[in-house]
């Protein structure tokens, strides 16, 4: 049961992840990133990952993926889609050697895999990991800093002197 | 554990396992299903007959008993309509854009519990799931407003846009303020540990999450997005038929899902003396709609700045103040009695509101903000 589920979820992710490069119209190509994070999602919950599948809808689609598409609609000339530049050859050759590599790395490392049963509820054990004693409470104060300094950064580059 | 699964178990011990599992599923789809269709007609009664009072006129009275069957009038005018799309509109993402809009609202029914134990599945991450299921409509409606290949669509799905992104940050706050005194994500446990309703708790936390929703759900006084007098009726303008009634459907949807989910979250949902759970639930609801429709019917709308503004200095930084009072208060106060619990937060409450509403005057004609 959950095979087949995986699979028609795989074939969707891979599909909607190749449309994102192919498709010449912007906007469409925005689309399917969201329903690349929308089947990542589902894959989440078949993982037991109920609170992180719930994060990846709330920040991937509701957020991020809106941004994106802000940055479209301010764009213009968006039908004629993206020209094609002189650097397509040396584009080729170099995403075709991270495919290999990746490809490489994918299937000659031994993954191990764990014969726990899945914990749930999720969402007490990330929070007492993340916040608890001896937990990544130090990374989530630094990550908290940075995204302030970015925020900051922005608000300085577009302020009107 | 819930009405479904234990027939989901009883229907085990005579069925096969995918048929005792997939058919309890439909059954509990189709009843809730029937449950927000009916409500959303009588919420499109209840609107207009409102609105007749408020506007000092009588509203539809005349097909049915008090004009009860006016919707569906209305349901079949639109349906009969012909279904037109626009020449250079892109056809695929415009057949697609109602769909979006109108299946993320009836996803939120899922978490919605109509009884002690009538839910759908009660997640343990419930309210999470609200949020960012609902969050998932406003793809829907750039869609239609980019597909259109209409300036007033494009304009409303800008304005959408940037409308749900501000919203949703104090909406999200005021959540957790209810998260922390619940202690639990989960809706069923949210509305049994409210022995005292949230509402009198945290009165800020309410206010901050009802104007957040109602401007989520794109009504007056947030309706900018379909603004009649400026861009005619935004992402919807090149909609008709069929479509248009996904759309309206949606929209109504919307306005019960959420006032389910403040009935929920603040108003302790279906608990209540006397009565059946759902006949409260039902109660709560319908106050809640009246509510916004009292808004709708009372208030102007606002330009783009003032909603912007309102979210941005408004809303944001009393809903970060009022998760600071409600975090210090479960830390220290738990073991006090609540209700002087209740009284800090109404002074709190006051206080923040008239120090805010400062912020925002009027005079003369030209607005400070």
């Amino acid at each position: 049961m959950f095979d087949i589920v995986f699979w028609i979820l795989a074939a969707v992710t891979v599909g909607a992840a190749l449309a994102v490069v192919i498709l010449r119209d912007v906007f469409r190509a925005a689309l399917s990133l969201v329903l690349l994070f929308l089947t990542i999602a589902v894959i989440y919950i078949t993982l037991y990952a109920d609170f992180l599948a719930v994060v990846q809808i709330l920040i991937y689609v509701g957020a991020i993926s809106i941004l994106i598409i802000v940055a479209i609609m301010l764009t213009r000339e968006v039908w004629h889609g993206s020209p094609s530049g002189k650097l397509r050859i040396p584009a080729l050759v170099v995403s075709l050697l991270l495919l290999g590599t990746l490809v490489f790395t994918v299937m000659s490392t031994k993954w191990e895999t764990s014969s726990e049963p899945p914990q749930q509820p999720t969402t007490a054990a990330i929070g007492l990991s993340l916040f608890g004693e001896g937990g990544f409470i130090l990374p989530v104060e630094i990550t908290a800093v940075l995204l302030l300094a970015a925020v900051l950064g922005a608000i300085v580059l577009i302020r009107e002197k | 554990m819930t009405l479904l699964e234990q027939f989901q178990l009883w229907l085990g011990s005579i069925w096969p396992g995918w048929a005792a599992y997939i058919v309890p599923a439909i059954v509990g789809i189709v009843v809730v299903l029937g449950f927000v269709l009916t409500m959303v007609i009588v919420f499109i009664w209840y609107e207009r007959r409102l609105l007749g009072r408020f506007q000092v006129r009588l509203g539809p009275n005349r097909l049915g008993p008090e004009g009860i069957f006016q919707p569906i009038a209305t349901a079949v005018k639109i349906l009969l309509k012909e279904d037109i799309v626009p020449t250079k509109s892109d056809k695929v993402i415009h057949w697609l854009a109602p769909v979006i809009v109108f299946v993320p609202v009836l996803m939120i029914f899922a978490v919605v519990p109509f009884g002690e134990r009538a839910i759908l599945t009660d997640l343990n991450v419930g309210v999470v799931y609200v949020v960012a299921i609902s969050s998932i409509s406003a793809v829907g409606i750039y869609m239609a407003g980019w597909a259109s290949n209409n300036k007033y669509g494009l304009i409303s799905a800008l304005r959408a846009v940037a409308q749900m992104v501000s919203y949703e940050l104090p909406v999200v706050l005021a959540i957790l303020g209810v998260v922390l005194m619940a202690g639990s994500l989960s809706m069923t446990q949210i509305v049994a540990s409210q022995k005292i309703p949230f509402l009198l708790l945290q009165p800020l936390g309410f206010v901050i999450f009802f104007l957040g929703t109602v401007a989520e759900m794109n009504r007056s006084p947030f309706d900018l997005l379909e603004a009649d007098s400026e861009i005619v009726a935004g992402y919807h303008i090149e909609y008709s038929g069929m479509k248009f009634a996904m759309f309206y459907l949606g929209e109504y949807g919307h306005a019960l899902a959420y006032s389910c989910i403040i009935a929920t979250l603040f108003l302790s949902g279906w608990q209540g003396p006397l009565l059946p759970p759902i006949i409260w639930l039902v109660i709560k609801v319908m106050a809640v709609f009246f509510v916004i429709v009292w808004m709708r019917s009372t208030l102007p709308r606002l330009r783009v700045d003032q909603l912007m503004a309102f979210a941005w200095k408004g809303l944001l930084p009393m809903a970060i103040i009022n998760l600071f009072i409600v975090a210090a208060e479960v830390l220290w106060l738990s073991e006090i009695t609540p209700w002087l619990m209740v009284a800090v937060n109404f002074v709190f409450a006051g206080v923040l509101v008239l120090l805010w509403s400062k912020l925002f005057t009027l005079g003369g004609g030209r607005v400070e903000v």
